[in-house]
This record gives C-alpha cells, sequence and structure tokens, in this order.
C-alpha cells in the first residue's frame, strides 16, 4: 500500500487560521502577495495551492482537479486531509490546476443572481508570480495594481458578467494573490 | 490483508475500555518509531439508525469521536478512532491498527486483541443476563368461551 500522507497541517487550527488569513487579506486586496508555509503537498500541487484547500476544502465541498493534478497521490493525500468529494468541473466549488488545464472560463458555475456565491473559486497554478504585469483596480485598490496574470481576459470575463463571475487564487510555490470578481483593467474605471 | 479482518479490529478498539487498552499496550512493551499524519482530535460524529434496520434512516444522536492518524517507519499506516476524548487511547488504537499489518500481528492479536475480545464478550453477557432477569413470559388463561 503506498500512502504519502505526510506533509499536512501540524496544527490544524493554528495553522489553518493563519492561512484564512492570508487568503481574506489577497482577497481583499487584489494584487497584494502573501506567502504561508508548513504544507508539503505531493507534486505538482503547490504548498501554497494546497495550504488553500486544506483550509477552505472539507467534505461538503466538491473540488475539479484539472489536467495533471488529477492524480492518484493528490486524490489520496486531499481525501485523507480534507475528505472532499471530486466532481467534473461543472460542478466543482473549487478546481485547482495549470492555467493550460483550466482554461476555458465557459462551463464553470459562475452563480445565479439569487445566489451569486454558488460560483468556483479557481485556484490557479503559476509558474511565476509578480506585480510586474497587467495593471489592476477596482475594490480594495487605492488607485492601481499590477500583477501577474495568466491571461488578462479573464477580467473582461468577469466585467461582463458581474455581480456573477468567478474568483481567483494565483499560487506559485509558497506565494499566493487573488483576483476577485470585481477586479477590473486600470483605466476602465468601474 | 483482508478488509472485514481490519474492520474488525477497529471495531474492537473503538469500543474498548481506554485503561484497559492503555495497560495492555504498556505490558505489550513495544516502542515503535512513528510519525503523526494527523494529530488527535476530537469531534462529534451523528450517529444514524434505522427502525428494525429497515425503514428510513433517521439521525439517532450526536456522539463524541477522538481520531488520529501515523506512519509508522516500516510505512504502514494505522488509523484510529474511539468513543470519548482520550488522545492517548486514539493515539494507541493508531498504533496497533498499523502494526496489525506487518508481522507483529500474531503477538498483539494475542496480547492486545484477544483480552478486548474477552472484554466485550463479557460486556454483552452481562447485559444480556440483566435483560434476562426482567424477561416476562406471557400466556392466555383460558377464557372459558368455549
Amino acid at each position: 500500500m503506498a500512502t504519502a500522507l505526510e506533509g499536512g497541517f501540524t496544527n490544524a487550527s493554528e495553522d489553518s487560521a493563519q492561512v484564512f488569513r492570508a487568503a481574506l487579506n489577497v482577497m481583499a486586496r487584489p494584487g497584494q502577495i502573501e506567502t504561508v508555509s508548513g504544507v508539503t503537498p505531493p507534486a505538482p500541487l503547490s504548498p501554497a495551492a494546497a495550504s488553500l484547500l486544506l483550509t477552505l476544502a472539507d467534505h461538503e465541498t466538491p473540488v475539479w482537479l484539472a489536467g495533471a493534478h488529477d492524480c492518484a497521490a493528490l486524490r489520496d493525500w486531499l481525501a485523507f486531509h480534507t475528505g472532499a468529494r471530486f466532481v467534473a468541473r461543472e460542478q466543482a466549488s473549487f478546481a485547482v490546476g495549470s492555467w493550460d488545464a483550466l482554461a476555458p472560463l465557459d462551463g464553470y458555475r459562475i452563480g445565479s443572481s439569487q445566489y451569486p456565491d454558488r460560483a468556483v473559486t479557481l485556484i490557479v497554478e503559476m509558474e511565476e508570480l509578480g506585480s510586474a504585469g497587467t495593471a489592476i483596480c477596482g475594490p480594495g485598490i487605492e488607485t492601481t495594481a499590477a500583477i501577474t496574470l495568466p491571461d488578462d481576459t479573464m477580467l473582461d470575463f468577469n466585467a461582463a458578467r458581474f455581480p456573477l463571475g468567478i474568483d481567483m487564487f494565483l499560487v506559485a510555490g509558497d506565494r499566493m494573490a487573488a483576483v476577485p470578481r470585481s477586479t477590473r483593467r486600470a483605466g476602465e474605471g468601474e | 490483508m483482508d478488509k472485514s479482518e481490519r474492520q474488525d479490529w477497529l471495531g474492537l478498539m473503538a469500543t474498548s475500555k481506554a485503561n484497559q487498552l492503555a495497560s495492555l499496550w504498556e505490558q505489550v512493551g513495544m516502542a515503535p518509531d512513528y510519525t503523526m499524519l494527523r494529530q488527535p482530535e476530537t469531534g462529534a460524529v451523528m450517529v444514524r439508525g434505522r427502525a428494525g434496520s429497515t425503514g428510513d434512516a433517521f439521525n439517532l444522536g450526536e456522539m463524541t469521536v477522538t481520531r488520529a492518524s501515523l506512519k509508522l517507519a516500516d510505512g504502514h499506516v494505522g488509523h484510529g478512532w474511539c468513543q470519548g476524548r482520550s488522545r492517548r487511547h486514539a493515539t494507541i488504537i493508531a498504533l496497533v491498527d498499523a502494526l496489525m499489518q506487518g508481522e507483529a500481528a500474531p503477538t498483539l492479536d494475542a496480547a492486545i486483541l484477544a483480552p478486548l475480545r474477552d472484554a466485550r464478550a463479557a460486556r454483552h453477557a452481562a447485559k444480556a443476563e440483566r435483560a434476562a432477569a426482567t424477561k416476562v413470559d406471557f400466556f392466555t388463561m383460558a377464557r372459558g368461551e368455549d
């Protein structure tokens, strides 16, 4: 029985509270980058993406593993630590993978006008995450900010559907940032 | 390893008395190296039942359980779940579960599981005895209709 279940939170309540705080910070301030530590997941999941899933997913959370992330080692590890259900992309509350595996954005849940919260949150694994990229503005950004985006048409997708849309965490290694659905290209305004 | 065998020993230990299992474990005197995969944590699980094993499932009530998971140096993974909030109880169950998958299985079966089986049988017998003492045999007297 080959199992590699190590690498979860050592102190689940305190560790997940710290990651939750980091997730709140990056969602509230798009463009800001936070670093998390303490989790060592099996490849190809990055530590930051794993921290987010351990913190946000539980046995009632439908998760879609996209592309190379859909492997037995990762399924076993997430099932043990979170108990999350694995579903197709159309039902997922969280989808994790590289941008190539996650795109295009059509087909995901984007919420309904009664329940705009019933939308997917993407966790996008990036090669690099830095603040030299697309200029963005919107709630939580005083003037403008900049962040590396895998594809800046995601901003147009959300702008066309607001208040519905897709929220995204961008992760690389142990760093994470977020682009909520309210974020726009700088210069376009609200 | 047979799945039902493992269910059997996990079920046996889950309902065992914490102090009995702890003293049996100390008598065995094993101190294997292990790493915790999941620190012991206490929570509530919903116990569900079916009246007469046939009707719709209903929620009987919540009970407190503690669970722990660990991995031995030889790679066997053990999971421990038990009634109540004893973290040590859950850890010992996980250790025995992991060791039972390896070469120590016959030793542990004799030293730990056999006494627990006896204790469980004694508990069941005592309960059945108490119930039997209150048994009433109903019979119908002739009602004089013939």
